[in-house]
This record gives structure tokens, C-alpha cells and sequence, in this order.
């Protein structure tokens, strides 16, 4: 068994393969955001919060892209209102929000009977993605990539000094809420690939890869999206290959490519900065 | 009429506590004012209120009349030091340019003339060698001397500064109050918050002394005074002294 002649051959491939190379893209760089802007819990509350609102639209009998948006921008909404407004710090509020989002998610899907579409939403099956599927991730993989192109200036200076950005008149509120909208999106399309529980590790690690690795936010994102979609192929690779679940071969091809980085990034890696020490004492 | 900021009776408070009450005072251009206070004064509140980007319970400021909102591209702000992440993936260069966004407006990215810019700003600052550096590379003092590039970079006519001189060294804290005077011989206005007492008068032509409520607003000579600042700092007058508060 060949992937690569498979490849070739089976169109169910060739789709689980374009659908998880544009995930990889589009967590990459809405995950570089995500990561500066200290969101990446954040990430993860979204990612789980769409739950309820997929077994929502499986109930209405619609597209589960609508519910799915629908409880994702109330979750960042909720956990903004309990920020903003009381003494409870974010970390706190987001766990607090997405923990009882993601509760009644389990128990609307299981109410619905649908056993085998909560270890799909909650896992991924990317060999199951189907050609609509397809085409929404690439709708929301054009807008993600188009909006940070248009408003780079204005995501670069609100993320690094939102006091700034707020001092010359950017509205940095709805940049926050539109940025947590494409993250809900993003969750969305990731669904089918790494499921609800992995997308975080789409969205957090190739960006941190690329974080060890760069001092330039648009070289961060541009390395960020390359390793989120090397991972999603070799991901992919050796879930086809040794027939184990996507997701999660997926989420460790990223957290491989980190060690790497971790390891040996010319500035930032453990053992570059251990033999440069060594070589300092040595000459001392 | 020359260019003035006008502060009328704002009052902030956070979650029913209040940290400002009735503050006003108005300023001309072509000044360098000092914000002083204790701890917990309030001062970079006031700062923040008066630049909108706090919730007022009330009061009003107004920018030659008309409100901040208005005006927002002709104001530019250096945070306290402590609220940036020195980490984020930017240079020292990519920092000032920064500075040029507002004026620059949606949609439109910074071309050869602005980058040339940012770098004449680096300049005046003394920073251009550092100018490929990440800035958690440099030291802190470097890193206001950058920040305060990138406010000159904005073309502003009133700068707004919280502790600019905590925590760096003498040679920088020269450079910075060196230019700050030049810009208020260009005839901006400029406010700095500040809490080192010794060189107030070495530094500022006006002062605004706050401790939740303005104590007094005026030149320097006339506002720092001993009976004013020990209203302001609540303990006995000749701990102060030393810092060169003069006695009559």
C-alpha cells in the first residue's frame, strides 16, 4: 500500500489531504495571533464551546457550520462579559464558560443518539470529509488569510501595544471580538480534520514552532502555517499508513516539529544556547 | 488663541471604588508638564481618562475645544514600560514604524519614505545601530529611547508619557528629557508621569500634583511647595527635604 499511488486514485483522499493542508494554513496563522495576543487558552475554550451548537444544528437538521458559529461567538462574548465586569480574572472565566458549553454539548449530543458523530466532532475523521466540507474550508480559509493580509497593520500594533492602538483611535474591542469570530471559524473548519479536543494543538504549537524561530511577525506567520500544514501531511501520512485516527497523529507531527524547534532554533534552542555557553566558559 | 488642553471635573472609578475626583486644569502648548503624586494616586488613570481609554464617571476634555475622539491622530502615547511584552517577534526598526500607522490609515502600508522616516527618528534618539535587533535585546533604558522614537515618528502635537524615567539608566533619561524640551520648544504639549521628587524642577515647567483629588495644577515654582506636596504625599515635610523641595 502506497499513499502516494492512493493519493492519485481514491478522490476521498485527495480531499482528506487539500482539506487538511488548508487547516494546517489557517490554524497557523490565526494561531500566531492567538499565541501573541495571550489567547491561547482562549483557543482552546472556543474550540470546545462549538459543541453544543453542532448538536444543535444536527437536531434543527442544518449545516452544523451555523450552530456551531452561533455558540462559538456567544462562548467569547460570555467569557468577555464575566471579564469585563467582575473581579474574575480571564483564565478563569474561560474555563469557567467553556467547561459548561463543552457539558451541555455532551449531553445535547448524546440526547440526540448520535454516538458515532461525537467521537467524529470530538476526534476528527478526516478520511470522512466530504466535498462540502471541502469547499467551506476553503471559503473560510480565503477570508481568514484575506483579512490578515488587509488589516496586518492594524492586527500587528493592536496585538503588540493595544494601548496604542487604542490611544490613536483603533477600535481594539472589535478587533478582539474579529479576531475570536475567525478563530470560531477556523475551530469550524478544523472540526473534520483534529476535532474539537486537538484543534488547539493546531492552533497553538506550529506557531510557538515558529515563534522560537523568528523575530518577525510576518516571517511567524508565514513559517507558522508552513508547519501547521507539513504537519497536517505527515499527520496524515502515518494515519493512512498505520490506520490510526487522524487527529491525533496529526497533533503530534506539531508537537514533533516543536521539540525540534525547542531543541535546536539557533537563538532560542536548549541545546544551541548550551553549547554557546559552554563555548563562553571554555574561552573564559 | 494658542493650542490648549482643557481638564474638567473627571472622576473614574474601578468597581465602585473611586480613584479620581473633580480633577481639572488646562494647559497651553509649548509646555512640559509633570503628573506627580504618590503611589496609588492615580496618575496613569488620569492619564488614561484623559486620553479616553478608561470609562469616566464624569467629566469632560477637550483638544482646542473639540474632544479627544477628534483629535486621536495628533496625540501620541508611551505606555509604562511594564505593559509591553518584550518578547513579540518585532525589531527595533519595525517598533518606530509603528509610529507612522495612524497617519497612514486603513489599508495603506508604509513605503520607502516611512521607513526612512522611522529611522531619522531612531536617530535622534541615538538608537539606529540596534535598528535590526529584536527589543527584548536591549536594555531598558534603550527600550524607552525606542518608544519614544516611535512617538516622534507619529508627528503628534501632544505627547503623553507614563513613568518614562522608572528603571533606566543616566545617559538614556538625558536623551529622552533632552528631546522632550525640544519638542516643547516646538511648541507641543508634552505629559509625563513621574514619581522620582529630585529632578521635578530640573524637568518640568508646570505641574499637576494629584492624590485622588488635584491638589493644585500650575508652574512649578508655584505647586511645589512644601505645604502642597505634603497635602499630596501625607507625610511630614522633611522627608523631602533631601530631594531638593524648596523650604520657603
Amino acid at each position: 500500500m502506497n499513499f502516494f499511488d492512493d493519493l492519485q486514485t481514491y478522490a476521498f483522499l485527495q480531499k482528506a489531504f487539500t482539506t487538511s493542508i488548508m487547516v494546517g494554513i489557517i490554524c497557523g496563522v490565526i494561531g500566531s495571533f492567538i499565541i501573541l495576543r495571550g489567547m491561547a487558552l482562549m483557543g482552546d475554550a472556543i474550540s470546545h464551546a462549538v459543541l453544543p451548537g453542532v448538536a444543535i444544528s444536527y437536531m434543527l437538521g442544518i449545516n452544523y457550520f451555523y450552530g456551531a458559529v452561533f455558540t462559538g461567538i456567544l462562548t467569547a462574548f460570555g467569557i468577555g462579559a464575566i471579564t469585563q465586569n467582575s473581579r474574575i480574572k480571564s483564565d478563569s472565566s474561560i474555563g469557567l464558560v467553556f467547561s459548561a458549553f463543552f457539558a451541555l454539548g455532551i449531553i445535547l449530543i448524546t440526547r440526540a443518539r448520535s454516538a458515532t458523530d461525537l467521537t467524529q466532532i470530538l476526534f476528527g475523521n478526516v478520511l470522512a470529509v466530504r466535498t462540502s466540507d471541502m469547499w467551506l474550508t476553503l471559503a473560510i480559509g480565503s477570508l481568514v488569510i484575506l483579512v490578515v493580509i488587509l488589516f496586518y497593520k492594524e492586527l500587528l500594533v493592536s496585538s503588540f501595544d493595544e494601548t496604542m492602538a487604542a490611544a490613536y483611535g483603533l477600535r481594539t474591542r472589535f478587533i478582539h471580538y474579529a479576531i475570536m469570530f475567525l478563530l470560531t471559524l477556523v475551530t469550524v473548519a478544523s472540526l473534520q480534520t483534529v476535532g474539537v479536543i486537538l484543534v488547539v494543538s493546531l492552533l497553538i504549537t506550529p506557531a510557538s514552532t515558529a515563534y522560537l524561530l523568528t523575530n518577525r511577525l510576518s516571517v511567524m506567520v508565514i513559517l507558522s502555517a508552513f508547519f501547521g500544514a507539513l504537519s497536517a501531511v505527515i499527520g496524515l501520512y502515518f494515519s493512512f499508513l498505520y490506520n490510526m485516527p487522524s487527529g491525533p497523529v496529526i497533533a503530534l507531527a506539531t508537537t514533533g516539529l516543536f521539540l525540534l524547534a525547542f531543541l535546536f532554533s539557533p537563538k532560542q534552542g536548549v541545546v544551541v544556547r548550551k553549547l554557546k555557553t559552554t563555548n563562553r566558559k571554555k574561552f573564559a | 488663541m494658542s493650542d490648549q488642553i482643557c481638564v474638567k471635573d473627571i472622576s473614574v472609578s474601578y468597581y465602585g471604588t473611586s480613584v479620581l475626583e473633580d480633577v481639572s486644569f488646562t494647559f497651553d502648548s509649548g509646555n512640559l508638564v509633570g503628573i506627580l503624586g504618590p503611589n496609588g494616586a492615580g496618575k496613569s488613570t488620569l492619564m488614561k481618562a484623559m486620553l479616553g481609554l478608561i470609562q469616566k464617571d464624569k467629566g469632560t476634555v477637550a483638544v482646542n475645544g473639540k474632544p479627544i475622539k477628534e483629535v486621536r491622530q495628533q496625540i501620541a502615547y508611551v505606555p509604562q514600560r511594564s505593559n509591553i511584552d518584550w518578547n513579540f517577534p518585532i525589531t527595533v526598526k519595525d517598533t518606530v514604524l509603528l509610529g507612522t500607522y495612524p497617519k497612514l490609515g486603513l489599508f495603506h502600508r508604509p513605503k520607502k519614505e516611512h521607513k526612512d522616516w522611522a529611522m531619522r527618528c531612531l536617530e535622534q534618539v541615538g538608537m539606529q545601530d540596534f535598528a535590526k535587533q529584536q527589543i527584548g535585546e536591549l536594555s531598558g533604558g534603550q527600550q524607552q529611547r525606542v518608544f519614544l522614537a516611535r512617538a516622534l515618528a507619529q508627528k503628534a502635537d501632544y505627547f503623553f508619557l507614563d513613568e518614562p524615567f522608572v528603571g533606566i539608566d543616566v545617559s538614556s533619561e538625558e536623551v529622552i528629557i533632552t528631546i522632550l524640551k525640544q519638542l516643547r520648544d516646538e511648541g507641543k504639549l508634552v505629559f509625563v508621569v513621574h514619581h522620582d521628587l529630585t529632578k521635578v524642577k530640573h524637568y518640568f515647567d508646570e505641574l499637576v500634583l494629584i492624590n485622588k483629588n488635584l491638589i493644585d495644577a500650575g508652574p512649578v515654582k508655584e505647586v511645589f511647595q512644601p505645604e502642597k506636596m505634603t497635602k499630596a504625599y501625607q507625610r511630614p515635610f522633611a522627608m523631602m527635604e533631601g530631594l531638593e523641595v524648596p523650604l520657603s
